[in-house]
C-alpha cells in the first residue's frame, strides 16, 4: 500500500517534469500540423483548439484531469485517440520484453547454478560471456542479427507487421530474432548475478547443516539455495526489464516491429504531446507494476520480509 | 542499453585503494593491455583527426556514390558519396568527447551528492534518494527522445541530459562507499583530532571512492557511447555531423546495396565500448588481484596420488585389525589448504583419536587450533578447497577416509550423515534457512533419512520439540527460524540432530553463542539425551567448565596438532602439557571453582 501510494507519486512527478519538458517543443507544432503554407489566422485557431494558447499549469492541469478519468486524449497529427493507438502497440512490446526476460530467466538460472556448483571450466565460460556480453553493444548486435539472418540468409522476416489479431505463427516468426537479440545481451550479465548469489548462498551455515541432516545435494540445490538467491536474480531481471523498455524503442527499429519504441520515435519527433504522454505514462506504470511485482516475489521468497 | 549499471561493482566497502601497482597490475593482465591499446589509439586519432583524414568530414563527391573501396577512399564511400574512412576519424573524436561530457556530467552531480549525502545523512540525504528513485524510474530512451524534441538534435545536449540520467548510479555508489567508512575508527580518530569534515571528506573518505569511481566511469562512458550511436541510428542525430550513429544509421539505410557501410560504424562501436568495458573489468581485477588464489597446477605426482585414491573409492581398504570396535578412529590425520604459491597450509596434523559407542569426547583448543575442522572432516563437510593431506578415518570398522585418499569420498559419507552421523552446529540462527518454516526443515530429513511418511515425520517432529524442552511444540513447528530465540532455536538443531537416530553426533560449539542462562539449560539437555539416548559425542569447544560437566575422555589441540589425551578427570587434576595448564589456569581466573567442576565430571563418569 505504501509503495502503491510512493508509485503514485513518481508517476506525478514524472508526468509534471515530461510535460514541461515538452513545453518547449511545442511552439510550432500548430504550423507543423497544418503545413507551410496555413494563414496565421489558421495557426492561431489550431493553437486555440489545442489549448496552445493557454499557460502551461493551466494546460497540464487539464490534460491531468483528463488523465485521471482515464482520457488520455487524442493525437495532435492523426486524431486516432491515444489509448486506442497505445493498445495495439503495447501487445507488441511487452511480447518482446516478456518473452526475452523469461528466456533470460531460465538460461541465466541454469548457466548461474553450473557454473556456481561445478565451477571449472563452465565457471570461466560463464565469467568470460559476462564480461564479453556487457562489451557488445546490444544494438549492434541486432544489426548483425538482422543484416545476416533475415537480409542476407532470408531466415527471418526483416520487417514485421503483426498486431493483436494476427495469427501466432506470425508472432513468432516476428519476435524470434528481437527476442534473440535481447537476449544475448542480458543473459550473460543476469547468469554471473546468479552465480554470485548462488556461490553466496553455498557458503552459508545452514546448507552445511542441511548436509549434514542426509538431505540429498539436489534438493539443498533446488530447494533452498535456489531460493535464497532467487531475491538477486529477481533484481537483476527487473533492472533489465526497466533497461529492456527503452532498448526496445532501437531494437523495434532495427526490426521494423510496431511497438510503443517505434511509436515513442515518432510522436517525439512530431511533438505530439499527448501521444509522448501516453507512451511515457504507461511506460512508468510499467516500471511501478514490475517493482511492485518484485517486492511481492520477495516477500514470497523471504518470510522475513513477509512480516515486517 | 541494458547493462546494470552498479549492480556488478565494488562498492569499495572494503576499503580498497588505488595503488601505484595497480596500474602495473592493470598492464600485465591481458585484457587490460587491449583495452588500453585500443583506447590510446582512439584518443590520438581523435586529437589528430584533421591530420589523418584525407578529407573533410562533410565533402561529398556526388559522382562517386556507394563506391567500394580504393587508393583514394580507403574504406569506399556512402550514398552521398562521402568519404567513409575520413568520416570514421572525425566520428572518433565527437564520440569520446560526448562520452567523456556525459561522465563528467554524471560524476559532477553524482559524486558530490553522494559524498555529501553518504556523510552527512540527514534531509539532504532523503531528498536525493527520492530523485535517484525518480531518476531510476523514467525511461531513459524516452526522456532523450522529449529532450531531443524540445532542444534539437544536438550531440551535447542528449549527453549532458544523460549525464543527468545516469548520475544517480555515482550516488549511490558514493553513498554506499562513504557510509560503510563513515563510523570506521581511523575516521572518528581524525574527527577528534580536529580536522574539519571537509579535510576528512577529502583525505580519507575520498580514497575510499576513487577506484569504484573508476571503475563505474569506464562503464559509464561505454554506455553513454552506446546510447548516443543509438539515438543517432534512429534518425534523431545531427545530420551535419560525422559521427558513428550517424554513418550507421546511413548504413542501415543502404544495407541491401553496401552491407559493408554498416561494419565500420559497427566496429568502431564496438571496439570503443569493448575496449570500456575490458578497462573497467582489468581494473577491478587489478584491485581484487591481491585477494584471488591462483589454481596450482597438479603435479605428476599429486596427479598420480589422485588417481589411485580414485580407484580406493570403489574396494576401501579393510581397516586396521582390532580397531573395528571403535565407532569412530582417526588415526593420523593431516588437512591442508592448498595456498597461491603452491605449499599446502597444514591446519590439521597427525591428529589421532577414538570414540566408543556411548561416549563423550572432548576436544579442546583455542579458536584456529584445528578442532572444527576435524570435526568436518569426520562429517565429510570440509570446504571445496580443502584437502587431506594425511592419515584415515574410519566409522564402524569402515574406512570414510582411507589412508591416501585427498578428499572426503562424499559417496561413502553420504548415507552416514543424518542417519548415522549428526551435527549440532555454533551458531544457531544462521544455520536454519531462513525462509522454511522450523517443522518443514525437521520433517525433510526425517523423512529423506528413514523413509517415513510426512505425517509420521511431523507427528514425530512434534515429540521431538517437546523432549528438547520446548513448551509450545505446535507454535514452534509452524514458525519461521526469525521468530524464535536462539535458545530455542538451538533446541530445534539439537532435535534435529537426534532426529533420526544416529550413532554418533558432533557438537561444535553447541552453547558458545547463547547467554550464559541458556547455555547451562542447552547442556542439562545434551546431557539427558545423551545418557537416554545411548550415543556416542564429540563435544568441540574451548571451554573446559563445558568438558568437565559432559565429557568422559578430552584431547586438547592447539595449532593443529594434538598435545594431550585422557580421562577428563586425569587431565583436570594433573595435566601434563604446559598448554593444558593454561588453558585450565584461564579457566580458574572464572567464576565456576574448580573443586566442583572436578566433582560434577566424576558424578558424570561413574554414571
Amino acid at each position: 500500500m505504501k509503495r502503491l501510494v510512493a508509485g503514485v507519486v513518481v508517476l506525478f512527478a514524472i508526468a509534471c517534469l515530461t510535460y514541461a519538458l515538452l513545453y518547449f517543443s511545442s511552439a510550432n507544432i500548430a504550423r507543423n500540423i497544418l503545413g507551410e503554407y496555413a494563414t496565421q489566422e489558421q495557426l492561431d485557431a489550431k493553437s486555440a483548439e489545442l489549448g496552445l494558447d493557454q499557460p502551461l499549469i493551466a494546460r497540464f492541469f487539464g490534460w491531468l484531469g483528463q488523465a485521471v478519468t482515464g482520457d488520455l486524449g487524442h493525437s495532435w497529427f492523426t486524431g486516432q485517440s491515444v489509448a486506442g493507438a497505445l493498445i495495439t502497440r503495447l501487445p507488441v512490446t511487452l511480447a518482446l520484453i516478456v518473452s526475452a526476460i523469461l528466456v533470460i530467466a531460465i538460461i541465466a538460472t541454469l548457466l548461474g547454478m553450473a557454473a556456481a556448483v561445478k565451477r571449472g571450466w563452465i565457471d570461466r565460460v560463464v565469467q568470460t560471456a559476462a564480461v564479453v556480453g556487457d562489451a557488445i553493444p546490444g544494438f549492434v548486435l541486432a544489426i548483425v542479427l538482422v543484416t545476416v539472418l533475415a537480409i542476407q540468409l532470408k531466415l527471418f522476416p526483416a520487417t514485421s507487421s503483426i498486431s493483436p489479431d494476427s495469427p501466432s505463427s506470425a508472432w513468432t516468426a516476428s519476435l524470434t530474432l528481437p527476442v534473440i537479440a535481447l537476449v544475448i545481451n542480458g543473459v550473460t550479465g543476469a547468469a554471473q548475478q546468479v552465480r554470485s548469489a548462488v556461490i553466496k548462498q553455498l557458503e552459508k551455515d545452514y546448507v552445511r547443516t542441511l548436509r549434514s541432516r542426509g538431505i540429498n545435494e539436489r534438493v539443498i540445490l533446488f530447494k533452498h539455495v535456489l531460493r535464497s538467491a532467487a531475491p538477486a536474480g529477481l533484481t537483476v531481471l527487473s533492472l533489465q526489464f526497466i533497461g529492456m523498455l527503452g532498448g526496445v524503442v532501437i531494437i523495434e527499429q532495427i526490426f521494423a516491429l510496431p511497438g510503443m519504441g517505434a511509436l515513442a520515435v515518432s510522436s517525439t519527433t512530431l511533438g505530439d504531446i499527448p501521444l509522448v504522454m501516453g507512451v511515457v505514462l504507461y511506460t512508468v506504470v510499467i516500471v511501478i507494476i514490475v517493482n511492485l511485482l518484485v517486492d511481492l516475489a520477495n516477500g514470497w521468497l523471504n518470510p522475513k520480509v513477509r512480516v515486517s | 542499453m541494458t547493462l546494470p549499471i552498479t549492480s556488478s561493482i565494488p562498492t569499495g566497502q572494503s576499503g580498497v585503494v588505488v595503488r601505484a601497482n595497480t596500474l602495473k597490475r592493470i598492464l600485465t593482465n591481458p585484457m587490460g593491455i587491449i583495452a588500453v591499446v585500443i583506447l590510446t589509439v582512439m584518443v590520438v586519432v581523435a586529437i589528430f583527426a584533421d591530420v589523418i583524414a584525407p578529407f573533410e568530414e562533410n565533402f561529398a563527391n556526388i559522382a562517386k556514390t556507394l563506391a567500394a573501396p580504393d587508393a583514394v577512399n580507403l574504406l569506399g564511400t556512402d550514398s552521398a558519396g562521402r568519404d567513409t574512412f575520413s568520416r570514421l576519424v572525425f566520428g572518433t573524436r565527437i564520440t569520446l568527447l560526448s562520452a567523456i561530457l556525459c561522465a563528467a556530467v554524471a560524476i559532477a552531480i553524482g559524486l558530490p551528492a553522494g559524498l555529501i549525502g553518504g556523510y552527512y545523512a540527514g534531509k539532504f540525504d532523503s531528498v536525493a534518494n527520492w530523485v535517484t528513485n525518480v531518476l531510476m524510474a523514467l525511461p531513459g530512451i524516452i526522456v532523450l527522445l522529449t529532450i531531443r524534441a524540445a532542444f534539437g538534435p544536438s550531440v551535447w545536449v542528449s549527453m549532458i541530459a544523460f549525464g543527468i540520467l545516469i548520475s544517480p548510479g555515482y550516488f549511490r555508489l558514493t553513498r554506499t562507499a562513504v557510509r560503510s567508512v563513515r563510523n570506521e575508527l581511523y575516521v572518528d580518530a581524525a574527527r577528534v583530532s580536529g580536522l574539519s569534515d571537509t579535510r576528512i571528506i577529502a583525505r580519507h573518505i575520498f580514497s575510499v571512492v576513487r577506484a569504484p569511481i573508476i571503475i563505474q566511469t569506464a562503464m559509464v562512458c561505454g554506455v553513454a557511447i552506446s546510447i548516443q550511436s543509438g539515438l543517432e541510428f534512429l534518425g534523431l542525430g545531427d545530420p551535419t555531423t560525422a559521427t558513428w550513429g550517424v554513418m550507421l544509421s546511413e548504413g542501415f539505410k543502404n544495407v541491401y546495396l553496401t552491407p559493408t557501410l554498416l561494419l565500420w560504424p559497427g566496429l568502431a562501436i564496438g571496439l570503443a565500448i569493448g575496449a570500456l568495458v575490458l578497462l573497467g573489468n582489468a581494473v577491478r581485477d587489478a584491485l581484487e588481484d591481491a585477494e584471488t588464489i591462483k589454481p596450482v597446477k597438479k603435479s605428476v605426482e599429486a596427479v598420480a596420488v589422485a588417481r589411485a585414491s580414485k580407484e580406493n573409492r570403489k574396494t576401501p581398504a579393510a581397516v586396521l585389525a582390532g580397531t573395528e570396535h571403535h565407532l569412530l578412529r582417526v588415526a593420523n590425520l593431516g588437512v591442508g589448504y592448498p595456498q597461491a604459491d603452491g605449499s599446502v597450509k597444514k591446519v590439521v596434523d597427525d591428529v589421532s583419536f577414538h570414540v566408543d559407542r556411548g561416549e563423550v569426547l572432548g576436544i579442546v583448543g583455542e579458536s584456529g587450533s584445528g578442532k572444527s575442522q576435524t570435526a568436518f572432516s569426520i562429517l565429510g563437510l570440509l570446504p571445496d578447497n580443502a584437502r587431506i593431506v594425511a592419515g584415515s578415518i574410519q566409522f564402524d570398522g569402515k574406512y570414510t577416509v582411507a589412508p591416501g585418499d585427498d578428499t572426503v569420498v562424499q559417496g561413502r559419507l553420504t548415507p552416514l550423515r543424518g542417519a548415522r552421523i549428526s551435527y549440532i552446529p555454533q551458531e544457531p540462527m544462521s544455520n536454519l534457512d531462513p525462509a522454511f518454516t522450523i517443522g518443514s526443515q525437521l520433517v525433510a530429513p526425517m523423512v529423506a533419512v528413514l523413509g517415513i511418511s510426512k505425517k509420521e515425520a511431523k507427528a514425530r517432529a512434534l515429540k521431538l520439540l517437546a523432549d528438547v524442552g520446548i513448551v509450545t511444540p505446535a507454535r514452534t513447528f509452524a514458525a519461521y527460524p526469525h521468530e524464535v530465540s536462539g535458545g530455542m532455536a538451538q533446541r530445534v538443531l539439537i532435535a534435529g540432530a537426534i532426529s533420526c537416530e544416529p550413532d554418533l553426533i558432533i557438537a561444535d560449539e553447541p552453547t558458545t553463542a547463547l547467554d550464559v542462562t541458556v547455555q547451562a539449560e542447552v547442556l542439562d539437555l545434551l546431557r539427558d539425551l545423551q545418557q537416554r539416548l545411548g550415543v556416542g559425542v564429540i563435544l568441540v569447544t574451548h571451554n573446559f567448565g563445558v568438558v568437565a560437566d559432559l565429557c568422559d575422555r578430552v584431547v586438547v589441540m592447539k595449532n593443529g596438532r594434538l598435545v594431550e589425551e585422557g580421562p577428563v578427570r586425569d587431565i583436570l587434576r594433573t595435566p601434563r602439557d604446559p598448554y593444558t595448564i593454561t588453558l585450565l589456569s584461564s579457566m580458574l581466573e572464572d567464576k565456576e571453582p574448580m573443586t566442583m567442576l572436578v566433582s560434577r565430571a566424576e558424578g558424570s563418569v561413574s554414571s
